[in-house]
């Protein structure tokens, strides 16, 4: 027997090469089919409800809520509402996101003051958060605060949530690695459990971006004259199915920006995870 | 050569009970009344059942708890907490996936506050020994497990401690990428003279890395026996593996397992 050569046999994982699963792929079959759904669907909501005699002001046909919005650019106003909406919207998600990461990591590194203020914060996430947006309106008045204020409240609790499981759960054989080298709580916190927190910070804050947009909307819809929640109501009391349907693609985009603004951000931050392990890609 | 004065560990009738998990519970005794020395270049494995308080004589060393008995020294200090002269290896390679793997070769530099230029030079000194050059920049997912551990051990030597402590580093590889290290490992040991405390289940890894095995009984652990490895080649496991004599300490250590009690493989 000669000794074995002094190389290493194990060769680096290639993540490029890895081979994807046939279901997984994104074909071009795939993007055919699914923009065929997309045809299919607008050509049966345009035709539909004519062939069916259901009338316009219960369900009108995908022409008539694209005039509405073409009309609703110069005379409602459209732009201004859906800015207003996405400012609140960006607003309330960046400060709840932010107050969640600062408490999840306060009450991480801190297991007595979790302990402490546990059953305040479960009864506070298990309370509705939409239903005091008629509260904040009685406090702030018509003004965007309310809507911004909703919004923290209803994000800061999946991302603190998040934050929070991370810390606790960051393997304790590390921490320990982090104190052989002699390291002082800030550097654990700095250089262990503070990066731990980022791909579960992540998605709480994909959840986070489509909460943002809900609790925005139900402030709006409580009171004011601004915003397409604003809108929404304002159809709904002229009676313009039309008019709803837009203000309510319009938030669905605001929503999808949001979402997509998230997913990009994640996938520079986690950049050193591999590629299967985020969830969009 | 192990005499207390050259000694660079040492534990002093060391004795450590853990407090009991339940209410009414009797605490555990994980080990009881352990001395030894590891003198300045000495390779010393520890063999003994799973259980036996092999991890928790190391993490003692490294000063991650206290004994509650006894003391352990260090390069002549007591150890009261974690310095960096002692430095610290398991089976998980633990390197940060946030990190590439000369930012995790860094991590003990950085948190000891050596300067960005210094810290740099010295863990790509260390990747070139430990066979990494190409990867520096890769993260660990991108690396196999043989590669991860040897990262792992880039790191613990960046450092450049007194003594190196290690539990079972190489028992998650596969036989081939093991013996690989081990080599590597000898080689590292042998060149820096450094001291080193070595957990493991392989026998003949054992007798193959180490001047001297120590065997430990089953829970409560003491050391039961001491076996002195006079085999030349400590620097290259290769060629004790060929020893006409390796087989003989293997057999005289499984007898003596079996006497500590016949549950090696629990
Ligand atoms: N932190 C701890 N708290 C309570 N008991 C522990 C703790 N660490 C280890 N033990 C107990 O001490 C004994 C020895 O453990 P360990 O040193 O890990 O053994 P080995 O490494 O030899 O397998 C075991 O029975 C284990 O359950
Ligand atoms: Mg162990």
């Amino acid at each position: 027997m000669s000794p074995p050569p002094l190389i290493d046999p194990a060769t680096p994982k290639r993540t490029e090469n890895r081979p994807i699963a046939a279901d997984g792929q994104i074909t071009q079959g795939v993007v055919i089919a699914s923009a065929s759904v997309l045809i299919a669907f607008l050509a049966a909501w345009e035709w539909l409800p004519g062939l069916l005699h259901i009338p316009e002001f219960i369900l009108p046909p995908a022409s008539r809520v694209w005039q509405e919005f073409l009309r609703a650019q110069h005379d409602e106003g459209l732009w201004l509402h859906t800015g207003i909406t996405s400012i609140e919207v960006i607003v309330g998600f960046v400060l709840g996101s932010l107050l969640g990461l600062a408490i999840g990591c306060a009450l991480g590194v801190s297991p007595k003051s979790e302990l402490v203020l546990s059953p305040y914060l479960l009864a506070l996430q298990i309370a509705p958060k939409v239903a005091f947006a008629p509260l904040f309106v009685m406090w702030l008045g018509f003004t965007v605060y309310p809507k911004i204020l909703v919004a923290i409240l209803i994000v800061f609790f999946p991302v603190m949530v998040n934050v929070l499981s991370a810390i606790r759960t960051v393997d304790p054989d590390l921490i320990n690695l982090a104190r052989t080298f002699s390291a002082s709580r800030w550097q654990i916190f700095r250089m262990i459990e503070y990066p731990s927190t980022m791909s579960p910070l992540f998605s709480g804050l994909r959840i986070a971006s489509t909460l943002a947009v809900i609790g925005v909307v139900v402030g709006e819809l409580v009171g004011g004259n601004k915003g397409l929640g604003y809108l929404l109501t304002y159809g709904e009391g002229q009676g313009n199915t039309a008019l709803v349907m837009v203000s309510i693609i319009m938030l669905t985009l605001i929503g999808i920006v949001a979402y997509g603004a998230v997913a990009m951000i994640e996938r520079k931050v986690l950049h050193y995870l591999p590629r299967a392990q985020l969830k969009t890609s | 050569m192990n005499s207390p004065a050259h000694a660079q560990i040492e534990y002093r009738a060391v004795t450590k009970r853990f407090a009991p998990q339940r209410k009414g519970a009797e605490p555990v005794t994980a080990i009881t009344d352990v001395t030894l020395s590891i003198a300045n270049g000495e390779v010393v494995s520890l063999i003994g059942p799973s259980g036996c308080g092999k991890s928790t004589l190391l993490n003692m060393g490294a000063g991650l708890y206290a004994p509650s008995e006894g003391e352990v020294w260090v390069d002549g200090h007591r150890v009261e907490r974690p310095n960096p002269q002692v430095a610290f290896m398991l089976q998980k390679d633990l390197l940060l996936p946030w990190r590439s793997i000369i930012e995790n070769i860094e991590l003990g530099l950085e948190i000891q506050g050596s300067d960005a230029t210094g810290r740099r030079a010295r863990s790509r000194a260390l990747l070139d020994r430990c066979h990494l050059s190409g990867f520096a920049d890769h993260y660990p997912h991108q690396l196999s497990g043989g590669m991860r551990q040897r990262a792992a051990l880039a790191r613990t030597l960046a450092v450049d401690p007194l003594v190196l402590l290690m539990d079972e580093p190489f028992s998650a590889l596969d036989a081939q990428t093991k013996m690989v290290l081990q080599a590597d490992l000898a080689k590292s040991l042998a060149d820096e003279k450094k001291t080193a405390l070595f957990i493991t289940h392989d026998l003949v890894e054992s007798v193959a890395l180490s001047d001297r095995v120590l065997v430990m009984s089953r829970r409560p652990g003491r050391i039961i026996q001491e076996i002195t490895i006079d085999l030349p080649d400590r620097d290259n496991p290769f060629g004790r593996r060929q020893h006409v004599r390796m087989a003989e300490f293997v057999r005289g250590l499984t007898a003596l397992l079996d006497i500590g009690h016949q549950e090696l493989n629990q």
